[in-house]
């Protein structure tokens, strides 16, 4: 049983029902899309996913990836990446040290992968320089890059695409899901834009 | 463990000042056997009460203390309006930190420096525009109505009130609902004072009581610019205290609950103006008055405050001239002979007091930051605004300390421990908490927890998050709020005196007791020394972040 998978998720806040119950299955390599309104917990959803839901939501059902159960486990050890609409590199590292956090530290050729990495992203010399003096776009490009250094298991995606101005959404789409489905992991996007869902190409559930 | 943090540090905190209190009641209720007191009554109070010159006493620290916070807060409320948007704020904004930064005591002996009748100004404009040729014989400094004394509040006051106005200002989103007024035809000061204020006056309103507490029972400022016959109620405790025969240190306990009382009748009462203004006000509000363009106050109110800031940083110059001075006559405007001999001197005697108030002022600076990280890492974790009572942390900033102290100080030599460092340290903690918590706060609960989070997926273990990632991205405000604590300690007087039992001597006490000796030079030299160390401090600590994030743009 590979993929990540949702079996009647709830998610309760002060009582009342924010979510669910949702199942759902992602293989690997596929795009799944839930799309709704925003306060409908899909944001909460994916904290849930991480492991960094607030303490104030109550949960259940069961949510596995590759077959093992993920509750209990610390987020740390989950993982599962996460993109959001903000690019959210650190600002206090350059772009190396960005991609170097992710890398895992018993990895050999740190160093190889971080130029490969940025050599993907387009970014070739682009190491030391500020996060803050590149473009929105290849600011993206670094935190997808970021996030899959990491090596996750599985990837979320929140709204990915909504800061970026139009004639960049199209181009960062296709590089995001491109990665995704090279790398052959599970992704669960949200969403509230239509054209999102349309271009990942895979089950669309709607709240 | 990180659950029991606020707990802890409301016990480490509250326990001492409670006991505190007690330690001050009891022999002011008659029961402190060591001086033969054994029967709990009013006799005490009797005593006191009978004291010459009481009364004289309390007139004069009701009527400083609530004129120095009114003209203060008018004075920050009325430029705000006058130049809130404009360049003035902005540059006004600069002048805060480095004002907040100098102590007290020095800004009061160098506005001494300056208004005294052969001070700064007077030498100024002698002997041409006055045609004085020795000093004349006026009291400005000391003077009988404490005129002197609450200009001297005023130089430390308003600044801050000023910066408890612009934080409050940007939690408020005001720009857009000032706007509005102004485009429904509301003068400048109107829009301000039915828009800004009703929103701005709830944030500030903790400062304002701090404000009053502070200036209604302060000590080193009092000692230094207010009359000292009668001196104000704060001072008169201290010189009992302080009297070798003890006759009076029962008195002054009883003394010292009365100043509790004064504080917090006091603020009752300014609580009791704010219900009325409010009541009387709501009319006010909606009664489409516009106003007029306001050009004479706003003028008026923006020369005000420039005029207060270039008292201060010009009594802050007239330190630094007086230190180097070798001769001074009369009416010259500057020294005509000028030495770093007094430096050289002085320097020796200097160093031990000196070392004192870097020493505390980190420990407790260290210990507050701690202990505040711990309160908001709890509060984040616990998903929710954990502990009200938190609020409770301000309280050493509204309780007069001379009215704790003195029960502290006989607690503390029962124990054993009175003159200790820790005590000393402890006694700089309850003050420099609050405000270091205060610094802390807001940028804490600010910081966008999707940075943690995203750290976290990308498998960084809950330490390395918090070392790798939110220490750096909050580091300026950390070293900003370790300059807050630092230039808090360093200006402590009065616990620095008690818990210090005589042992402990830091700038702050050794420049206010040179304050009532007579040269000018070995006084210039301490009190630029107080004024210089947080200053110093403050600027390595906004260098550090500076340095190591010099080439991130995103960190300003």
């Amino acid at each position: 049983m590979t993929g990540l998978a949702l079996r009647d998720v709830t998610l309760h806040v002060a009582g009342k029902r924010l979510l669910g119950p949702l199942s759902l299955d992602v293989a690997p390599g596929a795009v799944a899309t839930i799309m709704g309104p925003s306060g409908s917990g899909k944001s909460s959803l994916l904290a849930y996913l991480c492991g960094t839901l607030d303490p104030a939501f109550a949960t259940t059902g069961i949510a596995t990836l590759d077959g093992a159960d993920l509750a209990g486990s610390m987020p740390e050890r989950r993982r599962i990446g996460i993109l959001f609409q903000d690019d959210l590199l650190f600002p206090h590292l350059s772009v190396a040290g960005n991609l170097a956090f992710a890398v895992p530290a018993n990895v050999p050729d740190r160093k190889q992968r971080i130029d490969a990495a940025l050599a993907e992203a387009e970014l070739d010399g682009y190491g030391e320089r500020d996060p803050a003096t590149l473009s929105g776009g290849q600011r993206a490009r670094v935190s997808l890059m970021r996030a899959l250094l990491a090596e996750p298991r599985a990837i979320l995606l929140d709204e990915p695409f909504s800061k970026l101005d139009a004639a960049l959404r199209d181009k960062m789409r296709e590089f995001v899901f491109a990665h995704i489905r090279a790398r052959k992991i599970p992704c669960l996007m949200v969403t509230h834009d239509a054209a999102d869902a349309k271009a990942a190409g895979g089950y669309i559930l709607r709240l | 463990m990180l659950r029991f943090a606020p707990v802890a540090t409301l016990l480490i905190f509250l326990a001492p000042i409670v006991a505190g209190l007690l330690g001050t009641a009891l022999p002011a209720f008659g029961w402190f056997p060591a001086l033969g007191g054994r029967e709990i009554g009013l006799d005490i109070f009797a005593r006191l009460f009978a004291q010459p010159g009481l009364g004289t006493s309390v007139a004069l620290t009701l009527f400083t203390g609530f004129l120095a916070t009114a003209l203060s807060l008018g004075l920050a409320l009325a430029f705000a309006a006058a130049a809130y948007g404009t360049r003035g704020f902005a540059t006004a904004q600069r002048f805060l930190a480095p004002l907040l930064a100098t102590p007290h005591a020095a800004l009061a002996i160098g506005f001494a420096f300056l208004i005294a009748p052969s001070g700064w100004i007077a030498r100024s404009i002698s002997p041409e525009l006055s045609g004085w040729t020795r000093p004349p014989d006026i009291a400005t400094v000391q003077d009988p109505l404490g005129l002197a004394f609450v200009a001297g509040l005023m130089l430390k006051e308003t600044p801050y009130l000023l910066l408890c106005l612009v934080a409050a200002i940007g939690q408020a989103d005001l720009a857009r609902s000032l706007a509005t007024a102004r485009m429904l035809g509301y003068g400048k000061f109107t829009a301000w004072a039915k828009v800004a204020i009703p929103r701005l006056y709830p944030q500030i309103r903790l400062p304002i009581y701090a404000v009053l507490a502070f200036a209604l029972s302060n000590v080193d400022v009092a000692l230094i610019l207010a009359p000292t016959n009668p001196p104000t109620l704060s001072v008169l405790i201290l010189r009992w205290i302080s009297d070798p025969h003890l006759d009076l240190f029962m008195p002054a306990a009883a003394a010292g609950l009365l100043q509790f009382a004064l504080v917090a009748a006091s603020i009752g009462v300014w609580r009791l103006g704010e219900i009325a203004v409010a009541y009387f006000a709501r009319d006010l509000l909606t009664n489409g008055v516009r106003g007029g363009e306001g050009k004479f106050r706003a003028t008026a109110s923006r020369v005000a405050l420039a005029l207060l800031f270039a008292l201060a940083i010009a009594a802050l110059i007239a330190l630094a001239i007086w230190s180097a001075a070798l001769s001074w006559r009369f009416p010259d405007a500057l020294p005509d002979r000028w030495t770093s001999a007094n430096w050289l001197r002085e320097a020796p005697t200097l160093s031990a007091p000196a070392a004192t108030t870097l020493l505390v002022a980190l420990c407790a600076t260290a210990i507050a930051i701690l202990l505040s990280i711990l309160c908001l890492e709890n509060e984040i974790r616990a998903g929710k605004r954990a502990t009200k009572a938190l609020a409770l942390l301000y309280a050493p900033l509204l309780i007069p300390q001379v009215s704790f102290l003195i029960g502290a100080q006989t607690l503390l030599v029962r124990l054993n421990l009175d003159g200790g460092f820790a005590a000393l340290v402890w006694a700089h903690l309850l003050f420099v908490l609050p405000y270091v918590f205060l610094a802390l706060a807001d940028p804490w609960r600010a910081l966008d927890p999707r940075y943690m989070r995203i750290a976290a997926c990308l498998g960084a273990a809950p330490w390395r998050v918090f070392l790798a990632v939110k220490i750096p991205l909050l580091l300026r405000s950390l070293m900003v709020a370790a300059a807050i604590g630092f230039a808090v300690s360093a200006a402590l007087y009065l616990p620095t005196l008690f818990a210090g039992g005589g042992r402990w001597t830091s700038l702050t006490t050794e420049a206010v007791t040179l304050a009532s000796g007579g040269d000018r030079r070995v006084l210039g030299v301490y009190a630029f020394a107080q004024a210089a160390l947080p200053l110093i401090v403050y600027a390595a600590a906004l260098a550090v972040p500076a340095i190591l994030y010099r080439n991130r743009k995103g960190m300003v």
